[in-house]
């Protein structure tokens, strides 16, 4: 999480006047995290980092209207998930927002009920759950990747996400449940075959 | 007697309650229904779980180095 109190006030000043210096500090310690957003929201490096360079390109162009009483990191975090939901949209108009919403609906299928919280460390964070957990997320329409990605990775508030999305609480509230049962689901089902030794994917 | 036709109400509070935003009267009903419900349980650990591992494993604070260079080219920050 970029926290709004790392950056202080005299950095923000010298930020927002156009000093080329701190602006490559904020670029040195966000872009990590803003490379992360693009490639869990686009599923490919090329388009993350084409991504990232617009986001600073933007934000650096809207520095002097920046407010300086809102939040430094969800100002750039909000350049960066327009950028990456615009891609998206050019890069299949089946990705738009509005074709996003089908699984927003509810889902009342049965859940998987397998208590895999007791398998070894290493193998939960083996290479191939790696794999999973990636799959998983790519499996979550962008909407509700978004919300997954700002708020349990990225660590912003229910208010900040919101701020971040421009929608309100509750959307994010309620992508949220979607998004972290959706994934539970999908690891449920993945280490269940594991626990039932299931090696032929190995 | 445990009422498994509970369970659905009980699974819309469960992301609230990992928050630990829920009203205290609702997170006390859905803590009572956790130490009967062995299936609730569940779905909350692995819930708990599955954001656990997004978080661990997402700790590389690095950008690959030639995405590095050509980002600070682009925005002319390599001088």
């Amino acid at each position: 999480m970029i926290a709004d109190q790392d950056f202080s006030p005299d950095f923000i000043d010298r930020l927002v006047a156009g000093d080329r210096r701190v602006f490559g500090e904020l670029v040195e310690r966000t872009s990590p995290k803003i490379f992360a957003l693009g490639l869990r929201m686009l599923g490919n490096e090329q388009d993350a980092e084409d991504m990232l360079q617009e986001t600073y390109l933007k934000a650096f162009k809207a520095l002097p209207n920046f407010e300086k009483r809102s939040s430094i990191s969800t100002w750039l975090f909000r350049i960066a998930a327009n950028e990456a939901l615009m891609l998206l949209r050019k890069r299949k108009s089946g990705a738009s927002l509005v074709e996003v919403e089908k699984d927003d609906e509810q889902d009342d299928s049965a859940l998987e009920i397998v208590d895999w919280c007791c398998l070894p460390e290493q193998e939960l964070v083996s290479t191939e759950t790696r794999e999973k957990l990636n799959e998983a997320a790519e499996n979550l329409s962008p909407a509700l990747r978004m919300v997954f990605q700002l708020r349990d990775v990225d660590g912003f508030s229910i208010t900040e996400t919101a701020e971040i999305l421009d929608i309100s609480e509750d959307a994010v509230k309620t992508r949220l449940v979607r998004a972290r049962m959706k994934l539970r689901e999908y690891l449920s089902v993945y280490f269940k075959e594991r626990m039932e030794g299931g090696n032929q994917h190995a | 007697m445990h009422n498994h036709n509970q369970c659905g109400d009980y699974l819309a509070y469960i992301s609230d309650y990992l928050d630990g935003e829920l009203p205290p009267e609702i997170c006390a009903s859905l803590e009572a229904h956790l130490r009967e419900c062995v299936n609730c349980r569940v779905v909350v650990n692995t819930m708990r779980k599955t954001i656990e591992l997004y978080q661990v494993t997402s700790g590389d604070e690095t950008l690959p180095e030639g995405v590095h260079t050509r980002l600070f080219a682009r925005l002319k920050l390599d001088d």
